[in-house]
Order: structure tokens, then C-alpha cells, then sequence
């Protein structure tokens, strides 16, 4: 009795594996972005090698460039890992220089992306033009939408940190935007073995 | 087994804190509201979905009937199956989780209380838009498994495909949330000693009901995304002509369709697995057997979806791995029986209306479980494949399955969420005659699939020699419907006057029977500490329990605020979808950006926070 | 509940013991190969599960009697499980399982095993009627009424020029799904589906559309005439000759014998230099029936001998002979005819076919109402109901 008095009294923090709900939740949520990213890349997957018409993959893709991007990306989860140490180390400078990286890098990819994508419809490679444009515009344009809600998320961790509103007690709040960007960059770097380099 | 005697007050006294105004429930974000406003919609669109049903039986009455046109009866029967799945079953197992889930395990409130308000009123939203098709004429009409290609622009170039891919994709985004908002709350808002294997099986259902919504909704909703690219911005996924496979729409609709029919069935089966100890005064034979098969079941309904598809030609190999596949969920399945039958055994049966309705579904829904094995095997699916046959196991399995099962739910919580006991008179009547409606509904259409009548037909020829298979499901329906009506006469009849219920009218093992009828907004002053998988059975362990749920608090604990921001967000979230419908592809961002406000603010929303006021 | 059961389970036994004359369209009535070995395993099937749902219902009727709550009953023993009965229910399901699933597996191989040598007729499914397609026989084309012989293997290779239809005669066997054929990138193949068997009775076999299609899916029927060889090899003969305007019928024997239809330019040909030519014994009516058909619905309709420019409709020849018409909806006389020409959407909502006030259609319209009056509408009918 003394007992659950004692564990109602900060009850909303309170839980049964120790665990914050919102990681568990976001652990949760990632987990079902898996499935939705997973069906997409099956699309693709399927789709391989069906397209009635060129440009094909190999007209079209531009292996070192992706390969640039994707590193840029990569480089843009180690800012991301030591931007949340700065977080929890109450270090404001070291905190934002590294969210300000995050959100360059992942700015970078984004303009990769732009390019690509014009690109390729200058080469004549549309959404409409064959099952490989339709499938690997989707796909891709989904990751890409990802990314770009993660930098919006990133700047506006990056405004409450200039406003001295990002204390080390909020530091989940990084921890869980980090797991995403993770996410969104592990999720690249499949699409990229799959489409880019799997001929 | 005595029934519990603690001095406890019969229902809760007034509270303090709570509002009972419009606003208050359009701002909630309590658990025990958002269950009973999820309840209600869904029997309002049992309701929508009931009438559809039976203008389709008038007009199947009788052969070459013209009593309404083909148009609009496809409009019916894909609004019929597109409303029950995803506006009333779907929706009404989540009603449960959200009153029920956190009483069972001891919290407060669900894990993320505005997310909860947030997927209600997306549904709310959701099911709104899609019904809203009716009243520009243009209803979805192409069934609710929307096959590829009939779908493309070419074939269905009006609004009525629009409405069913931006309506679903509106819905799927509530069912996700939900299932990450119960998975979250089981696994971190148990109260202490409530270990995972202690857990009632409702709860357990619900969890893992909860992994396959947040696993399969996400294949769907990919799925209509390709459907919605190919009639919007002319792409080529379904597409035959220009390469695309319609086939590919079947694997992905199936592939969350089937884990989708244990999404639907799961929860029932958890209801039943509550009910029949409490009325048998017997733990559940078998417990960790029974949570096992359900698990097990989750898992393999990943790998059965073609068996939806023997028609298509896959070929003999895949045919024969979907044909075992299938074959070997049946067993678990078979194992829940036995151990429910097992829990009957021996005990002292007590047949209320809610234990009624839990055996009905136990010797119901496996008549519609072995027909289900009939079709399993591949070469006898081609002959009953899209015919009557399969309508008729199929609403074994949902109508005898499911509808049963959260009817018994309805009758064994009632007395928990408004203090008062639904008329047990009335409920035996709405029994039977559910059970006769029901039967003389579903029987016949074994015979007229049999005799080569197709499902989602308008009409039939007289010389299949099946009106009097038809007749008989027609008259069924309007007694199955008249049956309903009962229940929504003992629901109001009971509320104004029903006997008042104590704590715990049922004498029942599990924590939501140890607090008031109906519970406080905060459920449980303290956190009670649980020792067993039946600790109200145990004496000394419920009166610890019920020491501390029964105790009234001097200050009550600190609940969220309401919180007006869900509502806005589902707002933002439908206006999108519902732009796209305009083909323009920055016109929908204006809804994004809407939600987008929505959610800043709600991020910056401190829930705890003390108003003023108070 | 107890007291529905009896009844249940006789009604379960009637499933068995239907009469197929009764039932033209029955899945329990075989006369094929294909449709015997379905029917073997249902039964086995069946039985099996009418075992388990008399044991299931039979203990739990039990239990409801003897376990019910009496004033004087006893607290149960509270008793947890059993691992030995876990065990013996999980294995004896899975045994009957097994049982069910190695003839079923049998089967599937057994069913879709392509014959060595057969008749192969392409089956196309269109938004909402049924062309059958001979390929082996100089490409001979009908519509809705499937003419195969009896006693010869038969391969159906099922596709569909729209969307996904399902190609259902249930008492020559199960369904197969009529697919829109996928285009392929060049050096693939195409994906066709197949139905093989082979018909063990004469007679007139009836089924249809078992995937839904669109509006008028409950109006796609299909009839399937199974025929002694012979009479299957006259009918082809006569199907090949069609209705040719001039030619004789000594004439129309030989093109026959070529293994080719009768030649249509000819036939056009005559139309363009006038009527004078035609032979003596054609009737007035016949020959405006003809230029009405040619001038209105050529374009879409094919009658071999007369016009084979039309291939997205039906094709016409020896229509007379049909049994029914706008694919197995209404019987074939000349009335039915009038009505289904004048105005086919109120017969079949969606068709293609233009009637006399003709208002818009799926896809939209591409082509005006028939120019014709009720009267040419008649004389029209007349005429196709003369091609026997």
C-alpha cells in the first residue's frame, strides 16, 4: 500500500519497463514505417526489369553522384549522434553547431535529389514514362519527403535551442528526432545497395 | 466463490473535475470518453451499413428484380463491406481497447492521451468523407477489395474510386496511431505485478491486434498510395498496357487483408476469453496455451494471403504453399475452442446474456472456420471462390465471430462503464433472436453458392434455381436487423433505468472489477500491486487490491488537460486527403501546412500544465 | 441453439445430394475431368468437417447441460490446463489437416498438369461478354456460346482485353481469373492463364463472370456447348463459311476445306458495285438487314463472309443459332433482338453498344448513336436472326 502510494505519487512517469513512453512509442512507430518503406522497395523490386521503354536504370543513374549524397547523408547521422551528446552535456554551442550540421548535410542530400530528379526528366525519365520511372520516383520521392520533414524537425530543435530551450531534461526530445533521422538515413542507404548499385 | 464484499460505494460519487458540456468531449482526452464516442459511431455506422445490407437483400428477394440499378446496388454492397470492416468492426474492437485496455492493466489513462483523441476523431472524419460520397452520387463501386484495374481512370473515371482510396488512406492513418498508442500502453503502463503473462487475454488480444494494425495498415496504405499516383498523376502500377501487373494490387490488398481478418477477429476471441472464466467461476483453461495461439496466429496470418488468390494463377507451387499455410492456422485457431470448451468443463455456467452470446460464438464462428477449411484447399476454392458459399463463410466468421463476440463484450462491460446492468430479459431475447436472424441470413447463401450464384452480383437468373435460398436470407436479414433494435432499446431503456450495478456485478477475476461503476476519470487513486492472473478470485489479494482502487482520494491524482489540438490536426490531416482529390499537386499542401500549425501547437502544448482557473 | 442444430446438419447432407438438372449452374454437379477431382476432395473435405462440427457441437451441448450453475453446485476446481490435452488437440487437428492437405496438393499439381496434345480455345473476357477464340482452326472467332467437342482434351487460355474477369462454368470445373495480359519488355512471355479438361457429357453447360467487373458483372453469362465431334467439326465448317452474300454454297464448302474462312473482300467488294449480282433466292429484307448492318454496325461487329473489319464487339456469325443473346441474358428471338439493339443500356447498363438515343457510356463515347429508325432497327434483327 505505502508502496503504490509511493509509485502513484509521480505517476505520469511511472512505467512498467522503466522506459519512456515515447521512445517505446517511436521505436513502435518505426517499426511500421519499416513495413511502408519495405512495400515500397518490393514495388520496386517487382517492377525490375519490366519497363516496356528506356530510359533504364543504367541510362540513367550516375553512380559517384548518389555515392556523394549518400555519404553526405551518412556524415549527417554522426552530426546527429554529437549533437544530442551536446544536448544531454548542456553544451548550447557544441548542441547547435552539430543540429546546424544536421540540417546542411540533410539539406545537401535534398539538393542532390532536386538535381536528380530534374535530371532525369531531362533525360527523359518521368513518372509516367515507364513502370521504372513510376516506381522509382514514388520510392524515392517518399524517402525524400522523409528527409525533409526531418530537417524541418531538426531546425525547429535548432530555434528552441537558440531560444535556450533545449536544457539536457529535454534532451529525449532529440534522442527521439535522432532515432528518426537514423531511421530515414538506415532506410537510404537500403535503397541505395537496392536500386543504385544491385544492377 | 463469493462474490466480493467490500463496502464499496455502488457507483462513483460526483466528481469534481470533469465537464459534461459539448466541449468537453470534443477537447477529451480521457480513454474512458474517446471508448464510448468510438462505440457509438460505430453503432451508428452499424447502423448505415445494416440499411445497406438490407436494401441489397430486397433487391437479391427476388430473381431479375429491378428495384434498384446495378449502379447503385455496386455502390451498396462495396459501401456495405467497405463500412463494416473499417467503420464498425475495426472501430468497435478499438471502442474496447480504449475503455477497457487500462482498467484491465492497472493505468490511468493510455499512453499518449491526445494521440488517442487524435485517431477517434480521424476516424470520425474519415468515415464522414467517405459517406459523404453518397450525397454527390458518387459512392465507391468497385467492392471493398477495389481490384486493379478495374479502378484506373479508364474504368472508373468518376469520383466514386476517389472517395474509397482517400477515405481508406484517411482511415489507415487512425488505425496506425492507435495500434502504436496500445502497444506503447500494454508494454509501459502496467500496473505493478501485472507481468505480461498475468495479463487478461483481452488485453493480450488487444496487443497483439495492435502489431498487426501497425504492421499491415502500412501495406495498404502503400498500396492506395500507388492506386492514388496511377488516377492522379497518370503512373503506370496497375497499368497492364504500359507494363504494370493488376495482380500486384491483389498481393499488397491481401497481404494486409489477411492479418486484417485477425485484426477484426482477435479481439472478439479476447472478449470470450474474459467472459467464459467470469461465468464458468473457472480460470482459463490452458492460459499461456490460449495467448500462445493467438500470437501464433498473428504471426502465420503474414503468410496465407494468396490463398485469396488461388484464382488468379499463381502456378501449383505457390497454390500449395499458401494451400499448408493456411491449413496449419486453422490449428491454433481449433486450439482456442478446445480451451474454452475446456474452461467450461467442470465448472458452475452461469448463462447470462454475455455468457450467451460467448458460446454462440464458440459453436458459430466454427461452422464458419470449417467451411473456411473447405476453401483452403486450393481446387475446391476455384469452384466456391467469389461465390455465395464464400459470402456465407465469411459472415460466419464476422457476423458469428466478431459481431457475437463484442456483443458479449456489451453485455458483460455495460454495467462497468455506466453503473448500471443492461436488462437481462431483454438481452436473452436480442440473443436468440440474433442467433435465428443470424442463421437464417448466412445458412441459405452456403446452398445458392453452391447451386453457382457469384458474390457481388445485382441480380440472378430464375433459372439458377436459387430464390428460395435468396428469400429465406432476405427475411433473415430483417429479422437479424429487427434483433439489433433490441439492443438499442435495452441500451436506453437500461440507462435511464437499469438495476445498479456494484464494483463488481459478475464477481469477475480481473482489475477493472475492482474499481467504481462507472470509474473516476483517473481510474485508480493509487496504482494497485497485482500478484496472480485472477487476482480479484484471490481473497487477501483483493482486499489489498480493492484497499487501495476503492479508497477515495483526498486530492486526486493529476490528470492531462483536454486539449483542443487533436481535433484540429484530424481536421488538417482529412483536408489533405480530400484535396487531392483535386488532381492539383500543391493544392493538397495547403492542408499539410494546416496540419502542420496544428502540430507545433500541439507540440508545444504542456499537457500537465495547471490552468488559471483552477 | 441446440435446437437449430439438427436441422443444420441435415441441410449440410442436402449439399451432397443435389440434382444437377435442377441446378444448371451447380459447383456439385461434375461432368468433367477437371470438375471430378474438385468434387472427389470437397467430399472428402466435407466429411471431415462435418466430423469435427458434430464432436465440437456435441461436447459443448454436453458441457451446457451438465456444467450449468444449479443452486447446490460446488465451487469448480479451479484447474489451470492440462498439457497433455494441449497436446492431443493441437496434434489430432494437425492429422486431419495433413489428411486433407496431401490429396488437395495432389490435385493442384494434377489440375493445372498441361496435357500433351489438346484443343487449345482462347478465351477473352470483355466488359460484359465472352469471345472465344480458335486458334487452331484458322483463327475462328465467336462470341458467349463456347463450342468444344465432348471426349477430347480442351485447354482454355483465359485472358481479358479490360479488366479483370473470372471465367466460371461450374459444372465443367473451377474458375480461373481472366487477367488483362501484361505487356512485357520484347524476349519474355506473356502470362496466360489455363483451364484444362475434358467434357465427359453432351449438353449445354451454363456459368459467368465470377470476378467483379463493373456495372453489368451479374449480366456476363457464359454457355458452353459440348458436342459430339462430328457435330463439333460441322459446326466450325459452318462457322468458317459464315453468310457470304454471293458466294453458293458448293463455294463456301471449298474455302471450308482450305481451313480458312470464307475471303470478305470479295463480299465488300459486291456491296460497293451494287446489288445486282446477288443471288436470286435472298430475300428483300435480308439484303437492306445486311447494308443496314454494314453502313451501322461494322465497324465494331464482325459476320464472317459478310464483314470482318469489326473485331472489339462480338463476333456475329451463326447467331440465329444461339441460344440467347447479349451474353446468355435474354433468349435469342427477333423481339429480344429489337430490344437489346434499340436499347442496350436499359437490357445491360455500361455496354459498349450504342442504341438508338445513346447517352454517354465507360470509357466515354468515341462514336454517335445509331442513325436508324425502330423500323430499320426491326429489319436489322431480322436479319441477324436469319444467320443460322
Amino acid at each position: 500500500m505505502a508502496e503504490a502510494a509511493a509509485v502513484a505519487h509521480d505517476d505520469h512517469h511511472y512505467t512498467s519497463t522503466g522506459l519512456n513512453s515515447w521512445k517505446v512509442g517511436f521505436w513502435t512507430f518505426i517499426g511500421s514505417e519499416c513495413l511502408f518503406f519495405g512495400t515500397l522497395l518490393s514495388t520496386y523490386m517487382v517492377y525490375k526489369g519490366a519497363a516496356l521503354q528506356g530510359p533504364y536504370p543504367g541510362d540513367v543513374f550516375d553512380i559517384p553522384l548518389t555515392t556523394i549524397s549518400t555519404f553526405v547523408l551518412l556524415m549527417s547521422s554522426l552530426a546527429m549522434v554529437l549533437a544530442l551528446d551536446g544536448v544531454q552535456r548542456g553544451n548550447k554551442r557544441l548542441a547547435l553547431f552539430w543540429l546546424g550540421v544536421v540540417i546542411v548535410f540533410g539539406s545537401i542530400f535534398l539538393g542532390f535529389q532536386y538535381y536528380e530528379f530534374t535530371h532525369f526528366v531531362h533525360e527523359g525519365l518521368t513518372l509516367q514514362q515507364s513502370v521504372f520511372g513510376s516506381t522509382f520516383f514514388v520510392l524515392t520521392g517518399f524517402h525524400g519527403a522523409h528527409v525533409t520533414v526531418g530537417v524541418i524537425w531538426m531546425i525547429s530543435l535548432f530555434v528552441m535551442g537558440l531560444r535556450d530551450k533545449l536544457p539536457p531534461e529535454k534532451a529525449l526530445s532529440v534522442e527521439i528526432a535522432g532515432l528518426y533521422w537514423h531511421f530515414v538515413d538506415i532506410v537510404w542507404i537500403v535503397i541505395f545497395v537496392l536500386v543504385y548499385l544491385i544492377p | 466463490m463469493s462474490v466480493s464484499t467490500a463496502p464499496a460505494p455502488a457507483t462513483s460519487p460526483e466528481t469534481h473535475h470533469e465537464d459534461t458540456g459539448l466541449w468537453s468531449w470534443i477537447t477529451t482526452v480521457d480513454h474512458k470518453r474517446i471508448g464510448i464516442m468510438y462505440f457509438v459511431t460505430s453503432l451508428f455506422f452499424l447502423g448505415v451499413g445494416g440499411i445497406e445490407a438490407l436494401i441489397i437483400r430486397l433487391q437479391l428477394f427476388s430473381p431479375e428484380n429491378q428495384l434498384i440499378s446495378a449502379q447503385v446496388y455496386n455502390q451498396l454492397f462495396t459501401m456495405h463491406g467497405t463500412t463494416m470492416i473499417f467503420l464498425v468492426a475495426m472501430p468497435q474492437a478499438v471502442a474496447f481497447f480504449n475503455y477497457i485496455v487500462p482498467l484491465q492493466i492497472g493505468a490511468r489513462d493510455v499512453a499518449f492521451p491526445r494521440l488517442n483523441a487524435l485517431s477517434y476523431w480521424i476516424y470520425l472524419f474519415g468515415a464522414i468523407y467517405l459517406n459523404v460520397s453518397w450525397f454527390v452520387g458518387a459512392a465507391p463501386n468497385t467492392s471493398w477489395v477495389g481490384y486493379a484495374n478495374l479502378t484506373s481512370t479508364q474504368f472508373s473515371p468518376g469520383l466514386n474510386v476517389d472517395f474509397w482510396v482517400l477515405g481508406l488512406s484517411i482511415l489507415g492513418v487512425s488505425s496506425i496511431m492507435g495500434g502504436v498508442n496500445f502497444i506503447t500502453t500494454i508494454i509501459n503502463l502496467r500496473a505493478p505485478g501485472m507481468k505480461l503473462m498475468r495479463m487478461p487475454l483481452f488485453t493480450w488480444m488487444t496487443f497483439v491486434t495492435s502489431f498487426l494494425l501497425v504492421t499491415a495498415l502500412p501495406v495498404i496504405a502503400v498500396a492506395l498510395i500507388l492506386l492514388a499516383f496511377d488516377r492522379f498523376f497518370a503512373t503506370n502500377f496497375f497499368v497492364a498496357s504500359a507494363g504494370g501487373d493488376p495482380v500486384l494490387w491483389q498481393h499488397l490488398f491481401w497481404i494486409f487483408g489477411h492479418p486484417e481478418v485477425y485484426i477484426l477477429v482477435l479481439p472478439a476471441f479476447g472478449v470470450i476469453s474474459d467472459v467464459i472464466p467470469a461465468f464458468s467461476r473457472k480460470p482459463l483453461f490452458g492460459y499461456p496455451v490460449v495467448v500462445y495461439a493467438g500470437v501464433l496466429i498473428g504471426f502465420i496470418g503474414w503468410g496465407v494471403w494468396s490463398h485469396h488468390m488461388f484464382t488468379s494463377g499463381l502456378g501449383p507451387i505457390a497454390d500449395s504453399f499458401f494451400v499448408a499455410s493456411t491449413m496449419i492456422i486453422a490449428i491454433p485457431t481449433g486450439v482456442k475452442i478446445f480451451n474454452w470448451m475446456a474452461t467450461m468443463w467442470g465448472g458452475a455456467i452461469r448463462f447470462t446474456t454475455a455468457m450467451m452470446f460467448a458460446v454462440g460464438l464458440v459453436a458459430l464462428f466454427t461452422v464458419g472456420g470449417l467451411s473456411g477449411i473447405m476453401h483452403s484447399s486450393a481446387p475446391v476454392d476455384l469452384q466456391q471462390h467469389d461465390s455465395y458459399f464464400v459470402v456465407a463463410h465469411f459472415h460466419y466468421v464476422i457476423v458469428g465471430g466478431i459481431l457475437l463476440g463484442m456483443f458479449s463484450g456489451v453485455y458483460y462491460w455495460f454495467p462497468k462503464v455506466t453503473g448500471r446492468l443492461l436488462d437481462e430479459k431483454l438481452g436473452k431475447l436480442h440473443f436468440w433472436s440474433t442467433i435465428i436472424g443470424f442463421n437464417l441470413t448466412f445458412f441459405p447463401m452456403h446452398f445458392s453458392g453452391m447451386y453457382g450464384m457469384p458474390r457481388r452480383t445485382w441480380t440472378y437468373r430464375a433459372e439458377l434455381n436459387v430464390e428460395i435460398y435468396n428469400q429465406l436470407s432476405t427475411v433473415g436479414a430483417f429479422f437479424l436487423g429487427a434483433s439489433t433494435l433490441l439492443l438499442l432499446w435495452n441500451i436506453w431503456k437500461s440507462l435511464k433505468s437499469g438495476e445498479k450495478a456494484g464494483h463488481n456485478p459478475w464477481g469477475a477475476p480481473t482489475l477493472e472489477w475492482s474499481i467504481p461503476s462507472p470509474p473516476h476519470h483517473y481510474n485508480f487513486p493509487a496504482l494497485p500491486e497485482v500478484r496472480s492472473r485472477e487476482p480479484l478470485w484471490n481473497d487477501d489479494e483483493r482486499a489489498a487490491i480493492e484497499a487501495v482502487t476503492l479508497h477515495e482520494p483526498a486530492t486526486e491524482p493529476e490528470m492531462p488537460n483536454p486539449s483542443f489540438w487533436p481535433i484540429v490536426v484530424a481536421f488538417g490531416i482529412t483536408i489533405t486527403w480530400a484535396l487531392v482529390m483535386t488532381g492539383i499537386w500543391w493544392v493538397p499542401l495547403l492542408g499539410l501546412a494546416f496540419t502542420a500549425l496544428g502540430v507545433y501547437a500541439w507540440a508545444f502544448e504542456d499537457p500537465f500544465k495547471k490552468k488559471a482557473a483552477h | 441453439m441446440k435446437s437449430v442444430r439438427l436441422p443444420l446438419g441435415l441441410l449440410g447432407l442436402a449439399l451432397l445430394t443435389a440434382c444437377a438438372g435442377e441446378y444448371p449452374q451447380s459447383s456439385i454437379s461434375p461432368t468433367t475431368d477437371f470438375a471430378d477431382t474438385i468434387h472427389g476432395l470437397y467430399v472428402t473435405i466435407f466429411w471431415w468437417t462435418m466430423l469435427i462440427l458434430t464432436g465440437v457441437w456435441i461436447v459443448l451441448a454436453y458441457i451446457l447441460v451438465k456444467f450449468r450453475e444449479r443452486p447446490d453446485s460446488p465451487k469448480p476446481k479451479q484447474i489451470h490446463g492440462h498439457l497433455g490435452m494441449e497436446i492431443a488437440w493441437t496434434i489430432g487437428p494437425a492429422l486431419i489437416v495433413v489428411a486433407i492437405a496431401i490429396p488437395t496438393i495432389q490435385a493442384v499439381f494434377a489440375t493445372q498438369e498441361v496435357p500433351e496434345e489438346s484443343l487449345v480455345v482462347e478465351v477473352i473476357g470483355h466488359q460484359y461478354w465472352w469471345e472465344f477464340r480458335y486458334p487452331e482452326n484458322g483463327g475462328l472467332v465467336t462470341a458467349n456460346e463456347l463450342h468444344i467437342p465432348m471426349g477430347t482434351p480442351v485447354s482454355l487460355r483465359i485472358h481479358s482485353d479490360d479488366v479483370i474477369h473470372s471465367f466460371w462454368v461450374p459444372q465443367l470445373g473451377g474458375k480461373r481469373d481472366a487477367n488483362p495480359l501484361r505487356q512485357v519488355p520484347e524476349g519474355q512471355d506473356l502470362k496466360y492463364n489455363w483451364i484444362h479438361f475434358t467434357a465427359q457429357e453432351t449438353g449445354t453447360f451454363m456459368g459467368q463472370c465470377a470476378e467483379f467487373c463493373g456495372d453489368s458483372h451479374s449480366l456476363m453469362g457464359i454457355r458452353v456447348i459440348v458436342e459430339t465431334q462430328e457435330e463439333f467439326d460441322a459446326w466450325l465448317g459452318d462457322l468458317a463459311a459464315g453468310h457470304p452474300q454471293t458466294v453458293t454454297q458448293s463455294q463456301a464448302l471449298n474455302a471450308t476445306t482450305e481451313g480458312l474462312p470464307a475471303p470478305t473482300a470479295p463480299a465488300l467488294a459486291q456491296e460497293e458495285t451494287g446489288q445486282e449480282e446477288a443471288p436470286p433466292a435472298e430475300d428483300p429484307g435480308t439484303v437492306e438487314g445486311r447494308n443496314l448492318f454494314l453502313a451501322n454496325c461494322s465497324a465494331c461487329h464482325a459476320i464472317n463472309g459478310v464483314s470482318e473489319a469489326g473485331v472489339i464487339a462480338p463476333n456475329l456469325t451463326l447467331l440465329g443459332r444461339r441460344s440467347s443473346i447479349a451474353a446468355g441474358l435474354l433468349e435469342n428471338n427477333v423481339d429480344n433482338l429489337v430490344r437489346w439493339i434499340g436499347d442496350p443500356q436499359s437490357v445491360k447498363p455500361g455496354a459498349l453498344m450504342p442504341g438508338l438515343e445513346y447517352q454517354g457510356g465507360r470509357p466515354p463515347v468515341v462514336w454517335p448513336a445509331f442513325n436508324l429508325t425502330p423500323d430499320q432497327v426491326r429489319t436489322v434483327a431480322n436479319y441477324l436472326y436469319s444467320l443460322r
